[in-house]
């Protein structure tokens, strides 16, 4: 039976395998030819003013055969010498200056002329491409956890081998997992010119549901919906006998599906607004930005009504249910960012830091960023009712579009993104929760200082094994606390629940009680154990 | 100030510094031999199987016995002279002390079968014997446990988490039950063979084989079976681990022996944790107690006597608890294996064979005397309310939904439990429902 299984198993990695392997090799592959109409279409809808530059790049590249690679830098090379040749003119004509970025050129202008441009064999297959890539990955993928039922014997915590294997205790292959996740990331939000093919898998669901072909959000999408999936049929597996977790996986894939990639999709396809229900401001950055109110109060009542939503809320539907739940309900409940650490991340959890000093370090930076989210909007607010362009200077040289650009340069993208997520293998799963996310960071407050939740701890049984604070993913020290006999009430607590799954002695619970001040962590000297005299010891100390 | 030198770096010892540091300036010396840092043993288990590395079994980090100045000192005891008050190391030195904490906890049994000290021979109980079996597993292609208690169980699971198969002999007709009552006894064998260690029961060890080079290859039973092995478990039980202490002048038992303020028989020595022998049990609890929670207590006890505070080590209500594998286990107050005379018992068990409760009560005052949990966490607060209240078992099954404390959304027993108990005793008693303001109160001082 086992060897069976263990063949399965085999095979489910070696599909997985070659899933990746093609979606990553397409990167190298695939020919673009950009026809005469796309060329004008994109240098229309791009403002390109330089006639010099418009003229060389048709030269170079329309109705020619291309690489990705290639074509991208016959842009850029023209780009910056039409500027050399602009700059040289006796008066410069700063409007056919072409602003080339690192971080910007590439998905702005390059990426939608690369994506008209691509022919050949992954347009003319985007079914049997879709199943080469999404296919096997998730039939593999699904082959490598299901075995495990059998596998993991009698249901309990199997955490076997967990830090004797190199994928889960920063060994080579957690290093080369980092360094995939780290590249996608970093094609996906600076330079999505170079991932047209495997966008290409899922153009057909994309046109399917929006009418839309994908673009490299609805790649980036679906394939968060897919690797949550297989992970939470992981978990499904592994927590059988645990309900909370089970649940808890189950309502957090279903907000992730449903609400930020189906519903969305949907809206888009009845012509209404793209928009996350659940995705509550500060860690939806942009929900205050011009482009945004006024995109959602032109659209009509649904519009106004999504406006308003986000606002109640972030006001006081996010605070009341932390004060009622935890901040769990959100964090590891229905969002998206908690969704994947919960999933995907699930193998890394026992990999973040739990020293003291990363806790100081965890407390400065996530309020600085969420200082630095509420000040940004309050500039954009400012602006937007003083009616003053986001492009024009505010203070020191510097505009509230440039305030807004460096944050989601920063925060929105690589610390949420490239470092949050990308560092899975090496820092654990909740980097950007414990360290990064604003909205985590005004959770916490009220959870720390008013809320019905808390970490009950069982009285004296703790034996200090430090199950509890290894597998905590917000390298919380829960065993400092447990055995002090002492309730655990953290701002950072995401309430997962695993502290107490991996517990061997049934030590801690996750609940709701009534007293929601400080004296949700008063130690109480009689359950540990010694049965002082607390009389007597009353008249001493008087 | 004064000069407290400590051996042994386990709960006991260290929980005594901690408490020492709170309370005064004392300067203040652990001495150990086995490890540099204080860690949990009962973690040790977790390290072998990859759940956990080494350095997560250490409560505190490492800057945090500098910081609260508590020495630490890397040398096995040699020596004590209660005369001039010092201690020798074994790494030829002499340590000074004005009083001085015996907390060097136990030591494995041997009963001196042949060959017990072969190579692939352990016990499970240091930082070392860990280190022995995580070498001698690498090339195992059978193990044999011998002894059926607490740290057999979990050498097993170790073992076959590993994919070694295990025989697991126990001595006794069924696993634990000098401790267990029939009932989960039974529950916990049926768990050890789902797991597909070979379980052999009223069987005990003869003598151990050894290869040419002086390794274990087999072992013979007392039933005459031989078995080929090539790691060989001892888990009978531990002991005192005093022997330094043999010409020294404090008195020794078992153990070490103490009074009640956990004083030796020599002024300014005292002895906690596994290593202290009471004169006589206290309640119903033995002499020696080879328990984390009562190391605990005991060093938290000693710190206050030093600190110009005598206390007596009063211990509360019982409880301990263990995980068989995926089963835990809790016991709050007594449940023993065979009912006394004046006592009822109530058995209920889930029909997925891993769940029960085991009530022990009086059957003439009706007075709820302990109870065992399996499979279903119950909490500590609670139970230890209603022992102190003295409460009837009607009383604690009926408010047996406050003591509940499995995770949100599982499946609660109480009303089946209740039923059951009804049936048996003719009583028409009601589940009371989950009262957060009976949870938070205190116990009712009678």
């Amino acid at each position: 039976m086992n060897t069976q299984m263990k063949t399965i198993k085999n095979i489910g990695y070696i599909l997985t395998f070659l899933g990746f392997l093609f979606f990553a090799g397409s990167i190298f592959t695939g020919s673009y030819k950009v026809t005469p109409e796309a060329y004008t279409n994109w240098i229309n809808s791009k403002g390109i003013k330089s006639e010099y530059f418009i003229e060389n790049t048709q030269k170079a590249i329309v109705d020619k055969e291309m690489s990705a690679w290639a074509l991208s830098h016959e842009i850029i090379d023209q780009a910056k010498a039409s500027n050399e040749f602009q700059k040289k003119q006796t008066e410069i004509d700063w409007n056919k200056i072409i602003h080339i970025k690192w971080n910007k050129t590439s998905k702005e202008y390059i990426f939608p002329l690369v994506k008209a441009a691509a022919t050949g064999w992954f347009v003319d297959n985007t079914a049997l491409w879709f199943f080469l890539t999404f296919g096997l990955a998730i039939i593999g993928g699904l082959m490598v956890f299901i075995p495990d039922y059998k596998l993991l014997g009698p249901a309990g915590i199997k955490n076997n081998g967990i830090f004797q294997h190199s994928a889960t205790n920063r060994g080579i292959v957690g290093f080369v997992a980092a360094f995939f996740f780290v590249s996608f990331y970093v094609l996906l939000y600076f330079f999505p010119n170079y991932i047209v093919n495997p966008i290409l898998a899922v153009d057909g669901i994309s046109k399917s549901l929006s009418g839309n072909p994908a673009s490299q959000w609805f790649l980036y999408g679906f394939m968060y919906c897919s690797v949550m999936t297989v992970f939470a049929v992981r978990m499904f597996i592994k927590y059988r006998h645990n309900k909370y977790q089970l649940i808890r996986t189950g309502v957090v894939l279903f907000f992730q599906i449903a609400f930020a990639f189906l519903l969305p999709e949907i809206l888009v396809a009845f012509n209404q607004p793209w928009f996350d229900f659940k995705n509550a401001w500060p860690l939806n950055y942009s929900f205050f930005f011009d482009w945004n109110i006024n995109g959602l109060i032109s659209s009509g009542n649904l519009g106004i009504f999504m406006f308003v939503w986000g606002i109640l809320l972030t006001v006081i539907i996010v605070p009341v249910m932390v004060y009622f739940y935890g901040k769990r309900w959100y964090c590891s409940w229905v969002c998206g960012c908690g969704g994947l650490a919960e999933t995907l991340g699930d193998p890394y959890r026992q990999l973040s830091d739990k020293s003291l000093f990363s806790w100081k370090v965890e407390r400065w930076l996530i309020h600085t960023v969420l200082a630095f989210a509420t000040i940004m909007t309050l500039l954009t607010l400012y602006i937007y009712f003083a009616e003053i362009p986001s492009w024009k200077e505010l203070f020191w040289g510097i505009s509230v579009y440039d305030v807004q650009t460096l944050y989601g340069f920063l925060i929105g993208s690589i610390f949420s993104g490239v470092i949050g997520t990308g560092f899975y293998p090496i820092l654990g799963n909740r980097v950007w929760c414990r360290f990064g996310c604003p909205l985590a960071a005004y959770m916490g407050l009220v959870q720390r200082f008013k809320s019905r939740f808390r970490i009950t701890t069982n009285g004296g049984q703790c034996i200090s094994c430090g199950n509890c604070s290894t597998y905590c993913e917000q390298g919380i020290d829960v065993r400092s606390y447990a055995q002090k006999g002492q309730n655990i009430v953290r701002s950072s607590c995401v309430g997962c629940g695993v502290c107490s799954a991996v517990c061997p002695r049934g030590v801690l619970k996750l609940e709701n009680g009534p007293n929601t001040d400080a004296s949700r962590t008063e130690v109480s000297d009689v359950t540990l154990g010694n049965d002082i005299d607390l009389l007597e010891m009353l008249k001493k100390n008087d | 100030m004064k000069n407290v030198v400590i051996i042994g770096n386990g709960i006991a010892g260290v929980t005594a510094a901690r408490h020492i540091r709170k309370k005064s300036d004392h300067k203040i010396t652990i001495i150990s031999g086995e490890t540099d840092y204080f860690f949990s043993r009962t973690a040790l288990m977790y390290i072998f199987m990859g759940h956990m590395k080494f350095e997560h079994t250490q409560p505190y980090e490492n800057w945090f016995w500098k910081k609260n100045r508590i020495d630490l000192v890397k040398a096995f005891v040699t020596k004590v002279d209660t005369v001039s008050k010092t201690v020798s190391l074994d790494n030829n030195t002499n340590l000074n002390y004005d009083d001085l904490i015996i907390a060097t906890g136990s030591k494995p049994n041997k009963f001196g079968w042949p060959g017990q000290d072969l190579k692939g021979v352990s016990g499970m109980y240091s930082k070392q014997d860990l280190d022995a079996i995580t070498e001698s597993s690498k090339d195992c292609h059978r193990a044999v446990i011998v002894g059926g208690g607490l740290i057999g169980i979990e050498m097993a699971e170790m073992l076959a988490s590993k994919n070694i198969p295990v025989t697991f002999l126990v001595r006794e007709t069924s696993f634990w039950n000098g401790v267990l009552p029939e009932g989960e006894s039974d529950m916990v064998n049926r768990h050890i063979r789902e797991h597909h260690i070979d379980l052999k029961l009223q069987t005990g060890l003869s003598e151990i084989i050894s290869d040419e080079n002086g390794r274990a290859k087999a072992i013979v039973t007392d039933k005459g079976e031989t078995i080929a092995c090539n790691l060989v478990g001892l888990t009978a039980g531990v002991s005192p681990n005093i022997d330094f202490l043999k010409d020294s002048t404090i008195e020794l038992g078992r153990g070490v022996m103490v009074n009640r303020k956990l004083e030796t028989s020599v002024p300014n020595v005292y002895a906690i944790g596994d290593c202290a022998q009471q004169h006589e049990g206290i309640g119903e609890r033995r002499p020696i107690e080879a328990v984390w929670y009562t190391g605990k207590m005991m060093g938290e006890t000693v710190a206050r006597t030093i600190c110009g505070e005598p206390s007596d080590y009063t211990p509360g209500h019982w409880f301990n608890s263990a995980k068989f594998l995926d089963i835990e286990y809790q016991t709050y107050g007594w449940v023993w294996a065979q009912p006394k005379e004046n006592e009822g018992r109530f058995y209920w068990e889930h029909k997925d064979g891993k769940k029960c409760v085991h009530f022990n009560y009086d059957k003439n005052t009706r007075k709820f005397i302990g109870l065992n949990t399996f499979g279903i966490r119950l909490r500590h607060n609670m139970f230890d309310k209603w022992l102190k209240e003295e409460r009837s078992v009607e009383h604690v099954l009926e408010h047996l939904k406050d003591a509940n404390f499995d995770p949100e959304f599982y499946d609660q027993h109480e009303t089946e439990i209740l039923e059951k108990f009804n049936q048996e005793n003719n009583t028409n008693l009601v589940s009371k429902k989950k009262s957060w303001k009976r949870i938070l109160q205190n116990a009712i001082n009678l």
